[in-house]
């Protein structure tokens, strides 16, 4: 069994508002250090599967076809035995 | 000539599609159930507005597996007609029937008025009774309506001359103030190379009767007859 | 067994529990104490405002139904159901939820008649906007309204929004719903037939909303309170799913009665349905779908948990009925059935946890509340008027009160709603009414909500009739004969004399307006304990009222659409300044006695009003209400999209000049129409006695008025328009 943690963020050539809008709110709270704000998505899932490899395979071609959009999100992902 | 009007759970326009296919175009029209795995004698599939499956994970992302989806495809590489509103456009992006994506809109809220959109292409099924830059009143209702797709594949978009429908000023001037989701070069609707799959932002079904406050849209569907009269 | 002081934790007093004891002829167990204590609650059993409501009438023009869970009128075939009900406290902690799920529970109250729900409305309430808590809570409820409002594809086409320091501390969020249903598919909130099933439908069941009978916990929850969150999670997509699955499900015709569980979830559902169907309901919680583990029994019964429903079913046919919500990936399972006992039972795996007469629990003990005119009214309402100078500039306060929040346009908070999902609305937000045409009739509906709570602090009575009398005029405005109200009565404390002496005052100001207009009361809600540390909210009945148009082509808005076009004035002037927006913006005074309303004239107004619009004859008809004269006119001159000036000429002998444009007199209707066809609407008028009064003519890009030929206001529409459209998102933004 793994713990799975997907972490799916807009691609970089794709504007952020909602980033920047969080960046600006900061700003005016004080934090004024605080720059490229980027929001996105955190999935968490627990995975059967024999092998880590055979597990990393499946969740690739899950994150391909359903869980990031290719044309504007890239994904990565965290994966742990229990 | 029959249409059929695909509903998924969550769909919220397609009763208002209907209306007006049945009422107003007075055409013979079908509900179709998400779960349906063959079609049989469509001439136009609409895939109306809503939040299908909630819009959950990104729009239409879900509802793109659908089992009827498969079926539409098909229908589409056939040459037959599908008209995506609203949700409908987002699920044509997910599916792969339409270059592109959704993003959320530009100053993040919710978004129901009033605009006004510019016919850029009158050659295809669905705008073939406008005239080439002719501007419609024409509501939008949506959260991610912010069209976006990388350089190369908006040049082909252009050269193809896919764009259909570009946010447009009431004068006809297609400008940053009159774009009201962010949406790249003003883009409010676009159809494939092809011509027979269209996707718009802003609801035609909203403004196909003068009653509710603009007319505009009916020759959308108006289109839609003439084309498929003509085949 | 319970310990003995349980009961007072839970709300109960020492004669509820005695009343119980007798009830029951033993002591109760947990469960049924659970039950008890929020079965017979001011917010379920309305104890201490019952008797006062019982005053309101239930009859009218049309034929009037009072359902379960909701009223409604009949016209032709068809039934029209609406409610109103408050969200306020939950929306005070946690807004976009609070707000969220208040639409979503007062939507469920619609459809569970067979209704679909064609319109929201929803009149909200905040402190001022420079505190930054207040700017959150306008957003976020907002952000609930629209979340979940847009997602189910029903239009929220109207409602308002007020500002006043009463209201800091304690928001108010008054969410309104209407459906329409053929007479012949109405389905009710009932149970009866020996041996039909009981079937749940819906969501799963957690432990939301019972933090409130924690004490019965059987074991300590050391470090776990997030186990019971206080605000539910509101839940659209399967609320959408519950409602075309429930429409469905009814053409079926095995529904015999559905409910939906709302406050006090399964405990009022079923209890209330075995009521009023006569019969006895015997459930077995076991087969209650959940999503938290280890729940007892009472956690079951009194969980809050969103989107579920009751329903009764013929014998033999709960295989159809599962099967069309389980189309729609909802739960539905058996979890009882009818019993010719009239009890409601409950059971646990076997074990009888709870056996109460469903009558006991439906009938809680009503009070008489004591009441007495608040010590601080007399001097609120001495006010001399002579204390107040006038403004030296009347143009820049016609500016100041169009960028008042209360005035200004809403165009930002509606414009983040669907109001046109359904194809119906053809009056837009902006005017005085929205108004939703009925396909497949000529006709159509208008809706509006109206408190003005100011006028409701200095005259409670009075004001209270004011909200009436204003829906109405609202109505009327847009072509539509008022027809039916629902209520949102929101006060403070009802244990203080003087807050329910306002209520009191309150609810016969509304019952003696309404009859008079022969409009019944069929639905409504109480919030009572509107307060916070500063003091109780401003008395705030809010009124959603309904108009009936027979034929929709002859429908009116607010703005002026022609140059040149005569504009009237119906009504009079009574140079009062007391309550108004004026008073408290320009002076920081909110003083006086709420504006004087004789129904008559008010009557022979909108009469008039109606006839014209029905007659084709006039093109704009906006009501004068906050900012007066003057800003009723700015607004006819820019809330459109086509803007058109006015020059208006005054000539009226004695009023201060403030209390001339700004005052609050009541029943005034300002008119535009055209020069061919004003001696038909001095007919009218006459017809009704109604004084008319020709103060202008539209044209040009000013708003320009004067008084006996000398100019007090002179402003370009751009300038009114700038300062009107802006001020909310200013406001927003700026504090």
């Amino acid at each position: 069994m793994f713990e799975v943690k997907i972490s799916i963020m807009l691609k970089k050539t794709v504007a952020d508002p909602q980033g920047l809008t969080v960046k600006h709110a900061l700003d005016s709270l004080g934090y004024k250090d605080v720059d490229n704000v980027r929001i996105g998505k955190l999935i968490t899932m627990s995975l059967k599967a024999d092998k880590k490899d055979a597990a990393e395979k499946q969740l690739d071609k899950m994150c391909r076809k359903l869980l990031a959009n290719p044309i504007i999100e890239d994904y990565s992902f965290d994966i742990k035995e229990v | 000539m029959k249409f059929g009007v695909v509903v998924f759970p969550g769909s919220n326009c397609d009763r208002d599609c209907f209306y007006v296919i049945q009422d107003v175009l007075k055409q013979p029209v079908e509900f179709i159930w998400h779960k349906q795995s063959q079609l049989n004698g469509f001439d136009c599939i609409v895939i109306p507005g809503g939040f299908s499956y909630g819009d959950y994970l990104r729009c239409g992302a879900i509802a793109r597996f659908s089992p009827v989806m498969k079926p539409v495809i098909d229908f589409a590489y056939e040459g037959g007609l599908v008209l995506g509103i609203c949700n409908g456009f987002q699920v044509l992006l997910e599916s792969g029937l339409l270059p592109g994506a959704m993003l959320r809109n530009r100053d993040l809220n919710f978004i129901c008025k009033y605009v006004y959109i510019r016919i850029e292409n009158n050659m295809t099924s669905f705008t073939n009774l406008y005239k080439k830059g002719d501007i419609l009143k024409i509501p939008i209702a949506h959260y991610e309506g912010n069209y976006y797709i990388d350089e190369n594949d908006l040049k082909t978009l252009e050269e193809n001359k896919q764009v259909v429908f570009r946010y447009c000023s009431r004068e006809g001037d297609i400008k940053p103030e009159a774009n009201p989701n962010g949406a790249l070069g003003n883009i409010a609707g676009i159809a494939n190379k092809e011509g027979n799959v269209l996707g718009m932002m802003p609801h035609p079904e909203r403004c196909s009767e003068n009653e509710l406050g603009s007319g505009d849209g009916f020759l959308v569907f108006k289109s839609i007859v003439s084309w498929l009269e003509r085949k | 067994m319970v310990k003995t002081a349980v009961y007072r934790t839970l709300g109960l007093s020492d004669s509820e529990y005695k009343k119980i004891l007798d009830i029951l002829g033993r002591k109760p167990s947990p469960t049924e104490l659970a039950m008890f204590s929020v079965e017979w609650s001011e917010h379920c059993g309305y104890t201490r405002s019952r008797k006062l409501l019982q005053l309101l009438p239930k009859t009218g023009k049309y034929q009037v139904l009072i359902g379960e869970d909701s009223g409604g009128i009949i016209i032709d075939d068809f039934i029209v159901v609406f409610k109103m009900e408050s969200h306020n406290h939950p929306s005070q902690i946690e807004p976009k939820q609070g707000a969220a799920t208040g639409v979503g529970g007062i939507i469920r109250d619609i459809f569970t008649t067979g209704a679909r729900p064609i319109a929201s409305l929803d009149s909200l309430r905040f402190g001022p906007l420079n505190d930054p808590y207040n700017r959150y809570l306008l957003r976020g409820v907002v952000d609930g309204i629209q979340f979940y409002g847009n997602c189910l594809g029903v239009p929220t086409v109207g409602g308002e929004i007020y500002f006043d320091e009463s209201y800091s501390g304690n928001c108010l969020v008054n969410a309104m719903s209407i459906g329409i249903v053929k007479k012949e598919n109405l389905a009710r909130g009932r149970a009866f037939g020996v041996g039909n099933s009981i079937i749940y439908v819906g969501s799963s069941t957690g432990r939301d909303g019972i933090s409130g009978c924690s004490v019965l916990a059987s074991q300590e929850f050391k470090g776990e309170e997030e186990k019971r969150p206080s605000v539910q999670i509101g839940d659209p997509f399967t609320e959408k799913c519950l409602i075309e699955a429930t429409l469905e499900a009814l053409q079926t015709g095995h529904i015999v009665g559905i409910k939906d569980m709302g406050a006090a979830g399964l405990t009022c559902s079923a209890s209330e349905m075995a009521e009023a169907g006569d019969f006895g309901v015997e459930i077995e919680l076991q087969h209650v779908p959940r999503r938290e583990e280890n729940m007892e029994p009472w956690e079951v019964m009194m969980s809050e948990s969103q989107e579920r429903m009751l329903a009764c079913i013929k014998k033999g046919n709960e295989q159809e009925i599962i099967h069309i919500y389980e189309k729609w990936d909802l739960h539905a399972v058996v979890i009882g059935h009818v019993i010719k006992k009239k009890v409601i039972r409950v059971k646990d795996n076997g074990n009888k946890v709870a056996e109460i007469d469903p009558n006991a629990l439906a009938n809680a003990p009503l009070y008489d509340m004591p009441y007495s005119k608040p010590e601080y009214l007399d001097e609120l309402n001495s006010f001399d008027v002579s204390t107040v100078s006038e403004p030296a500039d009347f143009s820049s306060a016609l500016i100041m009160l169009l960028s008042s929040p209360i005035i200004a346009s809403k165009k930002w908070v509606y414009e983040q709603y669907d109001h046109m999902v359904q194809t119906n609305t053809i009056v837009l937000p902006g005017s005085d009414a929205a108004v939703l045409r009925l396909k497949g009739t000529n006709k159509a509906i208008a809706a509006v909500t109206d408190c003005n709570s100011r006028y409701c602090l200095l005259n409670p009575y009075r004001g209270a009739q004011i909200a009436v009398a204003e829906a109405a005029r609202n109505l009327v405005c847009s072509g539509a004969e008022p027809a039916a109200v629902t209520d949102c009565l929101n006060f403070g404390n009802p244990e203080k004399p003087d807050r329910f002496w306002q209520f009191k005052n309150c609810v016969e100001g509304i019952t003696d307006v309404c009859k008079f207009f022969n409009i019944p009361v069929v639905s409504g809600n109480v919030s009572f304990y509107n307060e916070s540390p500063k003091g109780p909210i401003n008395p705030t009945p809010t009124i959603g009222m309904i108009g009936i148009i027979d034929d929709a082509s002859k429908v009116c808005v607010q703005y002026f659409k022609k140059e040149g076009d005569i504009i009237i004035l119906l009504g009079e002037c009574g140079g009062e300044l007391g309550g108004s927006e004026y008073l408290k913006l320009i002076h920081g005074t909110v003083k006086g006695d709420a504006p004087e309303l004789n129904l008559n004239r008010e009557m022979s107004v909108q009469q008039t009003a109606l006839e014209a619009v029905r007659n084709g004859l006039i093109h704009s008809a906006h009501d004068c209400s906050e900012g007066g004269l003057a800003a009723a006119v700015a607004e006819s001159c820019i809330s459109s999209d086509d803007m058109i000036g006015a020059r208006i000429e005054l000539e009226n002998g004695n009023e201060r000049t403030d209390a001339l444009l700004f005052g609050e007199s009541q029943s005034r209707i300002i008119i535009s129409c055209s020069k061919q066809n004003l001696s038909r609407i001095e007919k009218i008028a006459d017809k009704y006695n109604a004084l008319l009064t020709v103060i202008g003519r539209t044209g040009g890009n000013e708003l320009e008025i004067y008084r006996n030929d000398f100019r007090i206001i002179s402003l370009p529409l751009s300038n009114l328009h700038d300062a009107w459209a802006g001020a909310l998102e200013k406001s927003l933004k700026e504090g």
